[in-house]
């Protein structure tokens, strides 16, 4: 017992090392430079000084702040719960048991958004959405006259782009799950004359539960860190109309060269990830 | 013992892994030096436009080529930096910031030059200067204060400078009934003419105007502050070294902008506006395809149209005018413009400080800075330059030189930075329509009091 204790320690030492340096170590330098004034340039950048929790009242007073957790929220319900989530499970269930040449279609139409890297896919929705893209020429076959999607619509737009991105993944998740529910339990229950409603919210759902709670936390915390996506697409805006708190704290480290200022709302972002998850596990009574 | 097979391939695995990793780190800080053949290697950075970028295109013409034979033991090497004006500044400090990748010469803009220097992150050229015949007689010395940092130390050398104005198409404003020249006497005049060009010419944008915070300091520089200097207030008080957040001039340049944008509607569409290349699509698409009749941007921007531009256009002088950006009320002097430009600075970090030095006066003779400026359409920061062939009969070059006698300069503070940019955010969302001008004033009053403390701004 105790050799094969001593041989686990010795191949975990490796992970747990790579764990330390790259992830532990960088996440206890953020949490101190948060309470610092670093910044990229200025005389701030050479002195640098404890500042206790001035930033994070900062924060809390900055009007721009509250308005990026909000679009962050409604970013998160629309584009991942609502959006990923649901429609993930829907697709995989429709796709349940279809025959093969079905499945295998659909599947890679909706896989090709979820394999095409992020960047590649923010300039295929800014042609898309663009003022002669393709959106607005389909529309402008029905002669409605063309929309500046992305400065009339920009939350919406970056949301779509993120449904469309992101859905397949879960998708994938709930088709391995809904697979390995048993078949004799659901032509038992059509045996007793449960209606399809009633077999899906009461055996399908419950037998794939971890399934969904895991996704979501999965979901969910990718989303919360979209980047790329709405900054390729919008810059955060028009004005601060997309700005949700990553763009905010790029923002503010990057083009305000506020570093202790963007690091504080990095630990805000990791804070609301974190409830984000243990609010799910709660919910479900799932243990992960 | 199955176990211990495996254990042992694992070690071995683990072992060769680390042996790769430390190769690849030696071999780096190996190859950065460049000194196998004795050779200084001489790293310059500075921001390009793309493909067509007139300054790398300077850069190879034979100008290099012509340093390294006088010089046999230094390379040049160019390492331009395709960004925007905004990313391309916090590049370069984080190049800056370690001596792995810090280049020995890097153009600095003049708006942050101070920040950088306050940061520590250039090295003060007092010694060199002094030592430069040139310096002393041949620089425009209001120039100089744009490159001094907070301690009275010289950080750079002006390599360029530039004053603003409104472009447009004569074509298109006379076809308008507006007069040509066109020299609007206040700014509604200015807003007047691009609502009549709205009227009668449709599917032309009036006027273009840098507001998307992508641009970066331009919309700062180029917009704001082309408005704020026109009023009778200013951005920062010199005499009490405090911020003005608050004044009727800027409430008036908020409001100037609203009325361009969604008032009259007499600006470019938002998805022109916003992008981080508005000026490009402006100059290189817009205006040679008549579909834009005024601009308000830099003296350097018509060179776009000369014959070795992005955007060629025949006899240009006769399709396109320069004209002063008028004061809000017609007030003395009675046009208005800023001036910035660009500096050569050598980095705190860089290994071969002395090379680069010995570069840099090559490259700032009088040959050489003026050669740069003729090719961009700038300003020389040289005072000789007027003596070199082409540099005054360039088109538009007596226009924005005479208006380098009603040049403002940008706040001489290490914080500029910072306020330029809430200002930028906030002229977007005014633009955008998100932000009326009074709660515009009032978020910068806020925004800038919170980040740099209520001590450091004023209200007028």
């Amino acid at each position: 017992m105790k050799r094969k204790s001593r041989g686990a320690f010795l191949f975990l030492t490796p992970s747990v090392l790579l764990l330390l340096i790259f992830f532990i170590v960088p996440i206890i330098l953020t949490i101190c430079f948060a309470f610092t004034n670093m910044a990229l340039t200025g005389s701030a950048a050479r002195n640098l000084q404890f500042i206790g929790f001035q930033n994070f009242t900062n924060m809390f007073q900055d009007p721009d702040f509250r308005i990026s957790v909000l679009r962050t929220l409604v970013f998160l319900i629309f584009s991942a719960v609502i959006g990923q989530v649901v429609l993930g499970f829907i697709l995989a269930l429709l796709m349940k048991e279809k025959n093969v040449t079905f499945r295998r279609i659909i599947g890679i139409i909706v896989i090709a958004g979820w394999v095409t890297p992020e960047i590649v896919v923010a300039f295929c929705m800014v042609a898309f959405f663009s003022d002669n893209g393709s959106l607005n020429q389909i529309i402008g076959w029905f002669g409605i006259r063309p929309v500046s999607w992305l400065f009339s619509f920009p939350m919406v737009s970056v949301i779509i782009a993120n449904i469309w991105h992101g859905t397949a993944f879960s998708m994938m998740v709930y088709q391995s799950a809904l697979d390995e529910i048993p078949k004799d339990i659901e032509e038992a229950a059509t045996i007793d004359g449960a209606s399809n409603f009633k077999i899906l919210s009461y055996i399908t759902i419950p037998m794939v539960k971890g399934s969904i709670v895991t996704n979501m936390m999965l979901v969910t915390l990718q989303t919360l860190g979209v980047f790329t996506l709405i900054y390729t697409m919008t810059g955060g805006g028009p004005g601060t109309a997309t700005q949700t708190l990553p763009v905010f704290m790029y923002n503010q480290a990057f083009v305000n060269y506020q570093f202790g200022y963007g690091t504080a709302i990095s630990l805000v972002l990791l804070v609301i990830g974190i409830v984000a998850s243990l609010f799910y596990m709660k919910s479900m009574k799932v243990k992960v | 013992m199955k176990m211990n097979k495996f254990k042992v391939s694992m070690t071995a695995a683990m072992a060769s892994l680390l042996l790769l990793t430390t190769a690849c780190s030696s071999g780096n800080s190996n190859s950065g030096s460049g000194a196998a053949k004795g050779k200084k290697e001489v790293t310059i950075t500075f921001r390009s436009s793309g493909s067509e970028d007139t300054l790398t295109k300077y850069f190879e013409s034979g100008l290099i080529k012509k340093f390294e034979t006088d010089n046999p033991d230094i390379k040049i090497k160019i390492a331009p930096v395709l960004a925007s004006e905004g990313d391309y500044t916090s590049k370069i400090v984080l190049q800056m910031k370690s001596p792995d990748t810090a280049p020995d010469i890097v153009a600095e803009d003049t708006s942050i030059i101070k920040s950088d220097a306050a940061a520590g992150y250039l090295e003060p050229l007092d010694t060199q200067v002094a030592g430069w015949s040139d310096w002393k007689d041949k620089f425009i010395e209001n120039l100089k204060a744009g490159v001094t940092g907070e301690d009275a130390k010289i950080y750079g050398v002006p390599a360029t400078s530039d004053t603003r104005g409104i472009w447009y198409n004569k074509e298109l404003l006379a076809q308008a009934g507006l007069p040509v020249p066109f020299k609007p006497a206040n700014w509604d005049e200015v807003l007047e003419a691009a609502r009549t060009i709205k009227d009668k010419l449709p599917g032309v944008t009036p006027l273009n105007m840098i507001v998307g915070k992508s641009s970066g300091e331009g919309v700062t520089m180029q917009t704001l502050e082309m408005l704020l200097y026109g009023t009778n207030d200013t951005l920062y008080n010199d005499e009490t070294k405090k911020w003005v957040v608050s004044s009727p001039g800027l409430l008036d340049s908020f409001k100037f902008i609203d009325q361009l944008f969604n008032v009259d509607k007499t600006g470019p569409t938002m998805q022109v506006a916003l992008n981080g290349q508005a000026g490009s699509i402006a100059f290189q698409q817009l205006f040679p395809q008549g579909k834009l009749a005024m601009a308000v941007d830099g003296s350097w921007a018509g060179s776009t149209w000369f014959e070795n531009g992005a955007a060629p256009i025949e006899n240009v002088a006769d399709k396109m005018g320069f004209a002063p950006f008028p004061t809000q009320k017609g007030q003395a002097p009675g046009a208005i413009t800023m001036s910035g430009g660009w500096a050569w600075s050598i980095p705190a970090q860089s290994k071969n400080k002395e090379a680069a030095w010995k570069f840099m006066e090559f490259l700032m003779n009088q040959e050489n800075a003026t050669g740069r400026v003729v090719a961009e359409g700038n300003l020389s920061p040289r005072n000789d330059s007027v003596d070199v062939a082409g540099y005054t009969d360039r088109t538009y070059t007596a226009e924005a030189q005479a208006l380098l006698e009603v040049a403002k300069f940008r706040p001489a503070n290490d914080q500029y930075a910072t306020v330029s940019a809430q200002l930028q955010s906030i002229v977007e969302s005014i633009a955008s329509g998100k932000l009326s001008p009074e709660d515009a004033v009032k978020q910068l009053k806020d925004n800038v009091a919170r980040s740099l403390g209520e001590d450091k701004v004023e209200v007028k």
